[in-house]
């Protein structure tokens, strides 16, 4: 469990900071300068604020009332930084072996040789911080961070300084390690795929302040936060269970409450749970099912509501059975299906429309 | 080929020197990080005070030690019943290439500690490491070619330093009579003219020397960091 309350001043800049959560993986989710990176240096003890509570899976680090104001050593708060602040005058196994050394043996709950074949770092240990890729680097500064064994990670949009590939690698080590470690993580990032992708929970920070918490689809999926979330980014997120692979066109059909879902081929196995996100301007609406069409998915919905009503752009909000989906459409087309809260349509999405990146594992 | 005289006043040069380069380097480096790495009223002064022995004429300077640490001086005063003693002897020469040199050195060390990022400092207390830690198992190692630098600044200032040393400890040789001291001599004697140029030289080859000795060092230690 984690509970942050706290203020800060820096400069003009003011911090207010209030939430909780005690999902695996917490996502602060906001634009660049929002505040984010303040909030993981004030749990860190990198920041002090001044006046609130940190309290960390029942450990006080910071309460003002109190008087306590736990040193970043003592904290036992682990940070990934995004461009990974490996030591460069030591080896990547000194760099490992940094924050161990100083844990007492008695707390030190990771083992040293699973992590560093959970990370693939054996290869590396020799080599010097300069000689890495970033992929690397970020996968050895994760490795140093786990080895002090924290009580919860941090992780400081720790992705940004990467190209896709060695995102998506990277990615697939956090949700590795999500399932393996069982230790909170506390997830900065303003990338909605990378939110929707590991989250459970999410965080959404705006101008120094948390504006709103909740389910990751719930607050991703909340029309008056648009404005925060962004147009690009509107979407709805979907949880469902891997149903079939069609391996003569390499497809892969996703079963979730309300219906199916095809995308193309996921590297998972059937019955697994994954994690789907579809953006809402890939999602067309008709009043009848549309014949010889390329559309993969057609689902039958009810439009739950409609947004602004200005513009060319409406955002529709639908429901397919349990699940919250949304569409993107211009402004004439709703008018000429004559969309109202309550009525029937269909849902049209491109398979190819929800890419690999779109799809992780929940 | 070395006379007597020549070699000590070289052993001399390279015994101050040496001594006042290790004085003062614990201090400089404790300075260097607290002004580059810390804020507090009065940075600006303690910054401009340091620089103070930069811009003041080293006669003036002598002649402010000879007040402090003569016989009579409150600090030399003080320091005589320890059996510490300055005035007149090759302690107060390596005190006064201490003070001369010691902006330098401080600026030097002060230069590469800023160009550490902090938050590579940050990240050594999020590990569990405490300040002190920090600074010597990151902070001071990053600095390495800084200190390198500093301590070849002080050490090349110690050499060359004249006019503090004469105002405040004399031209004593064998004691006091430091090389440049020794070059001042021989040109003021009739004839000695030669005797003050193969001083000259020999100051020549060492300032050299430690150029060399310098550049190895800090080449060895950056060469760690580059790979890096």
């Amino acid at each position: 469990m984690l509970e942050v309350d706290v203020t800060l001043s820096r400069g003009a800049f003011r911090l207010e900071a209030k939430f909780a959560s005690d999902a695996p993986i917490v996502a602060l989710f906001g634009r660049s300068g929002s505040g984010k990176t303040t909030i993981v240096e004030a749990i860190a003890g990198l920041a002090r604020p001044e006046r609130g509570r940190i309290v960390v899976e029942g450990r006080t680090l910071f309460d003002s009332d109190r008087g306590i104001d736990l040193a970043p050593e003592r904290r036992r708060v682990g940070v990934v930084f995004q461009d990974a602040l490996l030591f460069p005058h030591l080896s990547v196994r000194a760099n490992l072996a940094y924050g161990e050394r100083l844990t007492p043996a008695g707390e030190r709950f990771i083992d040293h040789g699973r992590i560093v074949s959970l990370l693939g770092l054996a290869a590396l240990l020799d080599r010097r911080p300069g000689t890495l890729s970033g992929g690397e680097k970020q996968r050895v500064a994760i490795g140093r961070t786990l080895l002090a064994s924290p009580r919860v990670l941090l992780m400081d949009e720790p992705l940004a300084s990467l190209d896709a590939p060695r995102k998506a690698e990277i990615l697939r080590y956090v949700e590795l390690l999500r399932d393996e470690l069982r230790l909170p993580i506390v997830y900065v990032s303003h990338a909605v795929e990378e939110v929707t992708r590991l989250a459970d929970r999410l965080v959404l920070v705006s101008d120094g302040r948390t504006v709103a918490q909740g389910d990751v689809a719930e607050v991703l999926g909340r029309a008056d936060l648009k404005p925060l979330t962004g147009r690009f980014e509107a979407g709805a997120v979907i949880d469902a269970r891997v149903a079939r692979h069609d391996e003569r066109y390499e497809l892969t059909v996703l079963a979730f409450d309300g219906g199916e879902l095809v995308v193309p081929n996921v590297d998972a196995l059937v019955g697994e749970p994954v994690r789907a996100r579809v953006r809402s301007r890939d999602v067309a609406l008709a009043l009848e099912i549309p014949r010889d069409t390329s559309f993969q998915n057609i689902l039958a919905a009810t439009v739950e509501s409609m947004g602004d009503e200005f513009g060319a752009i409406v955002d529709v909000s639908l429901r397919v059975g349990a699940t919250p989906l949304a569409a993107r459409i211009t402004r004439r087309s709703a008018e000429r299906l004559a969309l109202a809260p309550g009525k029937p349509v269909y849902a049209l999405v491109k398979a190819i429309a929800i890419d690999r990146r779109s799809v992780g594992y929940a | 080929m070395i006379s007597h005289e020549e070699a000590e006043a070289i052993l001399l040069s390279l015994k101050v020197g040496a001594a006042s380069v290790a004085a003062s380097l614990p201090i400089a480096i404790a300075t260097a990080w607290v002004l580059a790495r810390r804020d507090f009223p009065g940075k600006a002064l303690l910054d401009a005070i340091v620089h103070l022995p930069l811009v003041l004429p080293p006669v003036v300077v002598g002649y402010a030690l000879l007040l402090a640490f003569g016989r009579h001086g409150p600090l030399g005063a003080l320091l005589a019943p320890l059996g510490i003693t300055f005035a007149f002897r090759w302690t107060g020469a390596a005190l006064a290439a201490a003070v001369m040199g010691f902006p330098l050195v401080v600026r030097a060390i002060r230069l590469s500690m800023e160009a550490i990022d902090p938050r590579l400092e940050a990240a050594g207390r999020t590990l569990g490491a405490r300040p002190w830690r920090v600074f010597a198992t990151l902070t001071l190692p990053l600095a390495w070619p800084g200190l390198v630098t500093g301590a070849l600044l002080g050490f090349a200032r110690a050499l060359g330093e004249f006019g503090a040393t004469i105002t405040f400890v004399s031209n004593i040789p064998g004691e006091t009579q430091t090389l440049p001291l020794a070059v001042y001599s021989a040109i003021q004697v009739p004839g000695g003219d030669a005797e003050a140029l193969r001083l000259s030289l020999f100051s020549v080859l060492l300032s050299l020397a430690a150029l060399a000795v310098s550049e190895r060092l800090a080449r060895r230690g950056t060469k760690a960091l580059s790979r890096a």
